[in-house]
């Protein structure tokens, strides 16, 4: 047994030191936005943050977690009160299948926690390691131009128990 | 750099000037006269063909292209131990590049490495090789370089300490290490493997990274091919001291250098990613030419195999005194290292991996935290870098358990230091050098699943 931080709640979870950090997460807490797509840390779409940095929890095993801070799309907000990176992604209808978007979104995230005005390019360069196959990527860059702008308003800041904040 | 190493070549250094100075008569070199710059329709087609294809085998946007610049506009920052020397602007600009300069004063710099105004260059401009290089093929390169886009950008001024910001010194590291030798054929040797001898220790410029420098940077002439340092890289040896675990033979350094990787080495990647992009697109016979003579250069080490017998045995006491690293291993690395899928796409099997059989563990700790970059609008291997994923005792830990269980080496020393570093400096290499233009597959197998 280890104990896992998620959401800003810890968890009892009985993985193996190797198992990746996905697996956990879908399989045993039952939170199913990460995604899992290649399993090669290749596609981005099971991208989580961990301590502030967006990782690839599908190449990310638990025995690099200890006393970590996990937060996954679950924990930036709620249907009722999306966090800002949801609304934004909503309201510039960013998705088409979807199945690539908890990913995007969560490194959009970790990118705008540190840099809050990032430039087209530095949003390009950093979502680069996800892959869209439907090719939504320029609803996606407004998306995240306009979560900044969202952020910057204090009325858009979200009631959910967003740890990654 | 250690005091001792300092004092060693602050001693060296005053040594020299004296030199320098009571050499001052026969260190004065002539300012060529300002030519108005060429009309580029005066220059053959066929020339400027070939002189396309000499700066690709000299690898010369590597380092008069940097990253987000225009074609050999330069700048790029070149971190030496004694400061930082920026390169030059090498298009026909007539104020800021070289649009002024006779084919003569282009031959001069290539020879002897003086600029047109008679001022001595640093050797960061590798013209210890260039030396060798032909009259025919230093016109060939001049007519390519003077119907490239003028750019007008100035030079960057070089950031270097006294004694080494006086150009004069120049001089004495010439007189020391400058050999004014063309290549001279070698009668005992085919002519395929001569064309390799000359592009090798010429306009290719292997040596300047691949073997090791000595205080004063000057290629140490008793260790050629032995190993050396670029940007924050190992330059792996290529002579009969390469790790590689299995032997290089000349038809798979053709591959390599021609397609960018081999099912026996892996894919080249780093600075070397470049070279090769750079070979992809030149004639056949001059990389098959290059692979003859490297591969009598490294020679085959007769009793050296493939991974050893008992890598299982070995894999087991790895992971067993070493559960962090196996677990990190199993999760991070396995599914792509032991999917079984073929290369270029897929992970090099890890016994393969010269990386991991290197005395010098700063490749794999570049590629480990940093990954393989996407190339832009082509297919071509990916690793994600797992930076974020891992501090410096976990990634330490990984790299120790891949050496205990892919090589039959010793642990390496200073790891921890070595991995700080890597975090440290890679993130610069990525911002200021330029991206592989090619992906290192043929197009052939680009077309494959």
């Amino acid at each position: 047994m280890m104990t896992l931080k998620v959401n800003g709640r810890e968890h009892q979870v009985d993985a193996e030191a190797d198992t990746p950090l996905l697996y956990v997460l879908r399989d045993d807490l039952k939170l199913n936005a990460a995604k899992y797509g290649c399993g090669l840390g290749q596609c981005g779409s099971c991208t989580v943050i961990v301590d502030g940095k967006a990782v690839l929890s599908c190449v990310m095993p638990m025995v690099l977690l200890e006393g970590k801070q996990v937060t996954t799309l679950e924990g930036l907000g709620t249907i009722a009160e999306p966090a800002p990176i949801q609304r934004a992604f909503m309201e510039e209808q960013a998705a088409q299948c979807g199945y690539c978007i908890p990913g995007m979104m969560m490194r959009a995230q970790a990118l705008l926690q540190k840099n809050s005005k990032p430039t087209d390019e530095q949003i390009r360069a950093e979502l680069e390691p996800h892959l869209c196959r439907c090719g939504t990527h320029m609803r996606i860059l407004r998306a995240v131009h306009r979560a900044a702008r969202l952020m910057d308003t204090a009325d858009a800041l979200p009631a959910a128990n967003g740890s990654a904040r | 750099m250690r005091a001792s190493t300092r004092i060693i070549a602050g001693i060296v250094a005053v040594v020299l000037i004296a030199a320098a100075v009571a050499a001052f008569a026969i260190a004065w070199r002539p300012a060529i006269a300002a030519i108005d710059p060429p009309d580029p329709q005066s220059f053959d087609t066929a020339l400027v063909k070939r002189g396309r294809d000499l700066a690709a085998i000299g690898n010369c946007s590597d380092c008069h292209t940097p990253r987000g610049a225009k074609n050999f506009a330069g700048g790029l920052p070149v971190p030496t131990p004694f400061g930082t020397i920026f390169s030059t602007n090498i298009t026909p600009d007539p104020e800021t590049g070289i649009g002024r300069w006779s084919e003569a004063a282009f031959r001069r710099a290539m020879r002897s490495g003086v600029n047109r105004e008679g001022q001595h260059l640093y050797p960061t401009f590798p013209y210890d090789h260039f030396t060798n290089v032909s009259d025919e093929d230093d016109r060939a390169l001049y007519a390519f370089l003077m119907t490239r886009q003028p750019v007008r950008a100035a030079a960057r001024e070089n950031q270097l300490s006294f004694p080494f910001n006086q150009r004069l010194a120049i001089t004495g590291w010439k007189l020391l290490f400058l050999r004014h030798d063309t290549y001279r054929p070698d009668p005992k040797q085919s002519a395929e493997w001569n064309r390799g001898a000359y592009l090798v220790e010429g306009l290719a410029h292997c040596g300047a990274c691949h073997t090791p420098r000595n205080a004063l940077g000057a290629e140490r002439v008793s260790a050629r091919f032995a190993g050396g340092d670029v940007d924050d890289w190992h330059a792996y040896a290529i002579n009969d001291q390469s790790r590689s675990p299995v032997p290089w033979t000349a038809d798979a350094l053709f591959a390599y250098l021609r397609e960018g990787w081999h099912p026996d080495h892996g894919t080249a990647r780093g600075p070397m990613a470049k070279v090769v992009s750079n070979l992809s697109s030149v004639p056949a016979s001059d990389v098959r030419a290059i692979a003859v003579y490297m591969a009598s250069v490294s020679g085959t080490t007769p009793g050296r195999a493939g991974p050893s017998e008992d890598a299982l045995t070995r894999a087991r006491t790895a992971s067993q005194t070493n559960s962090v690293g196996a677990s990190i291993y199993t999760a991070a690395c396995a599914s792509c290292h032991e999917g079984g899928r073929p290369l270029p796409y897929g992970g090099v099997d890890l016994g393969l991996s010269t990386a991991i059989s290197s005395p010098d563990p700063r490749n794999l700790a570049n590629v480990v935290l940093s990954g393989i970059d996407a190339v832009e609008g082509e297919r071509s291997p990916i690793m994600p870098g797992f930076a974020a994923s891992m501090n410096d005792d976990q990634a330490s830990a990984l790299l120790n358990y891949l050496r205990a269980r892919f090589s039959d080496q010793p642990a390496w020393a200073d790891l921890k230091k070595t991995i700080a570093d890597a975090r440290r400096t890679q993130t610069v290499f990525l911002q200021t050098s330029p991206a592989p233009r090619n992906a290192p597959a043929d197009p052939q197998q680009r077309e494959k699943p």
